[in-house]
C-alpha cells in the first residue's frame, strides 16, 4: 500500500501546473464562458503537443502508453484552474470509449485524429426526461434500412456536442433489451445542436437528430449488446470527474485558507477564530477523504480491477463532500465570495456540474447498497 | 499509488483471521463492541503474544517483529472485525512501548518492552485529571524529587483499564516555578506501590470503564522517570499522535455494524429505500474513514509521528462511530432502548451500548475541538487562536 505519488507523476502534476498557470488565466475561463465554442484552438493544439490527448493511449495510436491514473492526475490539474474545452468529452468519453469497445479498424481510423488534437469526440448518453443513467432511459431508436440505421430524436446534457467530430450515441435497437452505440459524424447535416445556458457554463447541448442515417459499420461494440459498454464508460466518466472535483476543491481549501489569513476583523485575521479554523479544518478534511476515496478508484481503474463499489464510494461521498466544503467556503470568504469579481463563484458553479454528471450521491448510494447484498 | 496489499500482508491477514475465527468456535469470548478498551482477557492476550502479535512493529532485540506499521493495522482491523478482548494489551501495544521505545532509558526499554510482548504487562494512563481535560498542560499532580526518589502526589481521572492495570504511565509535574508545559514529566508507576489507589467510575452505558487513580505520597524510584525531566508535555503530545492513530476509532463497533447490515437484510427491513440509504451512506463514510487511518499507518512507516494526520483520521472515525449507533437505534425502532439481557433485546443490546458509549468517543484521547485545532494550525497554517 502506498498513497503517494510516484516521481513521474509529481512531474506531471508541475508541468501541467505550470503550464495551466500560464495559460489558463481566470481571463481566460471567463472569455470561454462567453464564447460560442467554448475553447480555444490555440490551446488545444499546445495541448496536443504536450501528449496530454494521447497521454492514457496505447503508443501505436500515437498515445502515451501512461495509465488512467495518470490522466487522472492531469484531470486534477485541470479541476484546479476551470479548464474549459473539449477535454474530458473527447479524451475520457469518446477516446477512451473507442479503445475500449472500438474494432482495431475503428481504432486506427479514429483514434490518432482524437490524441493529435485534430478532431474532438463526445458522448450522447442522456435524453430528455429525468431517467437516471440506466438502460430503460434510453429510447432514441435506431431502425435499419437498407445496411444501415436511422436514428429521430434528441439527446440532452452532451457536453461539446457543437463543436464535436463525433457523437457515440447510445440507442436503442431492440425494444427490450437492445442498446445500442453508434459513432456518428456529428458534422452532418441532419444534426442540430443547441448550446443550453448551464450552471457551469460548459457547453451542454440538445443533440436533434432528423432522420439521421449511420452505416452498420459505426456500430461501436456489439448490436444490442451495448450497455456494458456504456455502464463501463460511465464509471470511466465518474472517476474523471472525481478526479476533476479534487483538484477544484483542493483549490477552494487553499484560497479559503489564504483568505482566513488575510481577512481581518476585530484587528485580528478571521482564522485565529475557533470557529473559522474547525470550518477550515472541516474542509480539509472532506478534500482529504475525497482525495483518498477518488485515487483509489482510479488506481483500481487503471489496474483493470472490478472497482464497482470503489468508484460508486467515491462519487457518492465527493458529491456531497464537495458541496459541503462550498457551504463553508462561502461562509468564510463572506460577502466578496458570492459576486462575480471573485473567483470562488467559477468553482461552485463547476463543483455543482461535476456533482450532477454520471450519477450523484443518491444515485451511488443505491449502487453501494446494491453491493452490500441489502 | 498502490491501494492493494503485498501477498504476504494478505497472508497475515488470513493467519489473523483464522486464529481469531477459531477462538470465536473454541466459545473462548464473544465479538464485542469496544473490546479493544473493555474485553479484558488475559488468557487471549497471552496467545496473542504467544504468536508474536504484540509489539509487532518494535525491534527484535526487545522481543519486537520489526514488522510495518501496515501489518501492525492489518492486525488490529482483524482484531475490531471480530470484536476481540484485546484491552489488556492494547494501550501498552498502541503507546506506551512507543513511548519507552522513543524516549525510555535502555534499562526501561529493557526491564518493560519483553513483558509487554509477552502479553505480561498491562498499562493504564495517567494523564487527565479532574481539572485538566483539554488543557492538559495544567495539570496539578506533583512528583518532588527525593534523593533517589520521585514522591508523587495528585489524582488522575478518566484512566481506562485501570481495574486490571499493572502499571500507569503517569504525567506529573516537577517544576512548579516553569511555563507550565515545562514543567512535566512522565513516569512508569508501579500500580501495586503503597499510596496507589483506584475508584471504578460507571460510565453512561453501564460499564466500569474508567477510573479515577490516587497517588498519595507514592515513592517512584527515579530510573522509571521516562525521556528527560521536565520534557514531559512534549513526549504527551507524541504519545497522543499514536493514540489517535488507530482504526479503533473507525472500526470500535464493526460487530454492530455488520450485526445491523445483517438485521436489516434478515427482517426485509433493507427493502426499504430510506434504511438502503443509510445504510449504504454508513458504508461509504466507512471505506473512505479506512483509507484515512491508513494514510496514518503509512505516515508512521516513513518514520514520522503521525500528528495531523492522526488527529484528523480520529476526529473523522469517531463521527463515523456515533453516526453507525444512531442508524442501528433508528433501524432497531422502539427495540433499540431494550438494554442487554432485556427480554426481546436485539443484537445483544450493542446498539443501545453504542449510542451511549459513542457520545464519550469524540472526548477521549483529545476532543473534537482540539483536534480541529491542531489541524488548523499545524496542516493548514493558520495562526493559533
Amino acid at each position: 500500500m502506498n498513497l503517494t505519488l510516484t516521481e513521474e507523476q509529481e512531474m506531471l502534476r508541475k508541468t501541467a501546473r505550470d503550464f495551466l498557470a500560464d495559460k489558463c488565466s481566470r481571463k481566460f475561463v471567463e472569455q470561454m464562458e462567453e464564447s460560442e465554442t467554448g475553447y480555444s484552438r490555440e490551446l488545444w493544439q499546445e495541448m496536443a503537443g504536450l501528449g496530454w490527448m494521447g497521454l492514457a493511449f496505447p503508443g501505436k495510436y500515437g498515445g502515451g502508453d501512461m495509465s488512467f491514473l495518470d490522466l487522472g492526475v492531469l484531470l486534477e490539474e485541470m479541476g484546479r484552474v476551470c479548464l474549459p474545452g473539449p477535454f474530458f468529452s473527447t479524451v475520457v468519453l469518446g477516446g477512451l470509449s473507442i479503445l475500449d469497445v472500438g474494432s482495431e479498424q475503428q481504432r486506427q481510423e479514429y483514434l490518432p485524429g482524437l490524441i493529435h488534437g485534430e478532431r474532438i469526440s463526445t458522448l450522447a448518453l442522456i435524453e430528455p426526461g429525468y431517467g437516471n443513467y440506466d438502460a430503460s432511459s434510453v429510447t432514441l431508436e435506431a431502425t435499419r434500412h437498407d445496411g444501415s440505421y436511422t436514428m429521430s430524436g434528441s439527446k440532452l446534457f452532451v457536453p461539446d456536442a457543437h463543436i464535436a467530430d463525433y457523437l457515440l450515441c447510445v440507442t436503442r435497437t431492440k425494444p427490450e433489451s437492445g442498446i445500442t452505440i453508434f459513432l456518428v459524424d456529428a458534422k452532418d447535416p441532419r444534426i442540430s445542436y443547441t448550446v443550453l445556458k448551464t450552471i457551469a457554463g460548459d457547453k451542454l447541448c440538445e443533440v436533434v437528430f432528423d432522420q439521421m442515417s449511420v452505416p452498420e459499420a459505426n456500430i461501436l461494440g456489439g448490436l444490442n449488446h451495448g450497455w456494458d459498454a456504456v455502464q463501463k464508460i460511465i464509471q470511466r466518466a465518474a472517476v474523471g470527474k472525481c478526479c476533476q472535483m479534487v483538484g477544484n476543491i483542493q483549490r477552494v481549501l487553499e484560497m479559503t485558507v489564504d483568505y482566513a489569513k488575510e481577512r481581518k476583523q476585530f484587528d485580528r485575521p478571521i482564522g485565529s477564530f475557533q470557529v473559522i479554523q474547525h470550518y477550515c479544518a472541516d474542509m480539509a478534511t472532506d478534500v482529504d477523504t475525497a482525495r483518498f476515496g477518488t485515487y483509489q478508484a482510479a488506481w483500481m481503474l487503471s489496474e483493470g480491477l472490478p472497482c464497482t463499489r470503489e468508484v460508486a464510494v467515491a462519487k457518492a461521498w465527493i458529491s456531497e463532500a464537495s458541496q459541503r466544503v462550498f457551504t463553508l467556503a462561502h461562509q468564510i470568504h463572506g460577502a466578496i465570495g458570492v459576486t462575480i469579481e471573485h473567483d470562488l463563484h467559477h468553482y461552485t458553479r463547476r463543483a455543482k456540474a461535476a456533482e450532477l454528471a454520471f450519477g450523484d450521491a443518491d444515485f451511488y448510494r443505491k449502487m453501494v447498497a446494491n453491493e452490500m447484498g441489502l | 499509488m498502490d491501494f492493494s496489499f503485498s501477498e504476504e500482508q494478505n497472508k497475515f491477514r488470513q493467519e489473523v483471521r483464522a486464529f481469531l475465527e477459531e477462538e470465536i468456535e473454541k466459545g473462548y469470548w464473544e465479538p464485542a463492541c469496544d473490546a479493544w478498551v473493555q474485553g479484558f482477557d488475559p488468557a487471549f492476550t497471552k496467545r496473542v503474544a504467544d504468536r508474536g502479535w504484540i509489539g509487532l512493529t518494535w525491534p527484535k532485540e526487545y522481543g519486537g517483529q520489526g514488522r510495518s506499521h501496515i501489518e501492525r493495522l492489518i492486525l488490529t482491523e482483524e482484531m475490531l472485525r471480530y470484536g476481540a478482548p484485546a484491552a489488556c494489551h492494547w494501550f501498552g501495544d498502541r503507546q506506551v512501548g512507543g513511548t519507552i521505545l522513543s524516549f525510555g532509558s535502555e534499562e526501561l526499554k529493557k526491564e518493560f518492552l519483553p513483558r509487554i510482548v509477552r502479553g505480561e504487562a498491562y498499562f493504564g494512563l495517567g494523564m487527565s485529571e479532574p481539572g485538566a481535560g483539554s488543557d492538559l498542560a495544567s495539570l496539578q499532580t506533583r512528583a518532588v524529587e527525593d534523593g533517589d526518589y520521585y514522591v508523587i502526589n495528585g489524582q488522575k481521572t478518566w484512566t481506562s483499564c485501570a481495574s486490571f492495570s499493572e502499571y500507569f504511565d503517569v504525567y506529573a509535574r516537577t517544576d512548579p516555578e516553569a511555563v507550565r508545559h515545562r514543567g512535566i514529566s512522565e513516569f512508569i508507576i508501579d500500580a501495586h506501590l503503597p499510596g496507589v489507589s483506584r475508584i471504578p467510575m460507571v460510565d453512561i452505558t453501564g460499564t466500569e470503564a474508567w477510573n479515577d487513580v490516587f497517588f498519595d505520597n507514592v515513592r517512584v524510584h527515579s530510573k522509571y522517570l521516562v525521556g528527560e525531566k521536565n520534557r514531559g508535555f512534549y513526549q504527551v503530545l507524541h504519545q497522543l499522535d499514536y493514540e489517535r492513530s488507530g482504526l479503533e476509532r473507525l472500526m470500535g463497533n464493526y460487530p454492530l455494524f455488520e450485526a445491523i447490515v445483517q438485521f436489516a437484510k434478515e427482517n426485509r427491513l433493507s427493502q426499504e429505500p430510506a434504511i438502503r440509504s443509510k445504510l449504504a451512506q454508513l458504508q461509504i463514510e466507512f471505506e473512505v474513514g479506512r483509507l484515512l487511518v491508513y494514510r496514518v499507518a503509512l505516515v508512521m512507516e516513513e518514520g514520522r509521528a503521525p500528528n495531523w494526520e492522526s488527529a484528523m483520521s480520529k476526529a473523522y472515525s469517531t463521527e463515523f462511530e456515533k453516526r453507525l449507533a444512531g442508524v442501528a437505534m433508528e433501524v432497531l425502532g422502539p427495540y433499540g432502548q431494550l438494554m442487554s439481557g432485556s427480554k426481546f433485546v436485539p443484537l445483544r443490546g450493542m446498539a443501545l451500548h453504542s449510542y451511549l458509549g459513542s457520545k464519550g468517543y469524540s472526548l477521549q484521547a483529545g476532543t473534537t475541538e482540539i483536534l480541529k485545532n491542531i489541524l488548523a494550525v499545524r496542516r493548514l497554517g493558520l495562526p493559533s487562536s
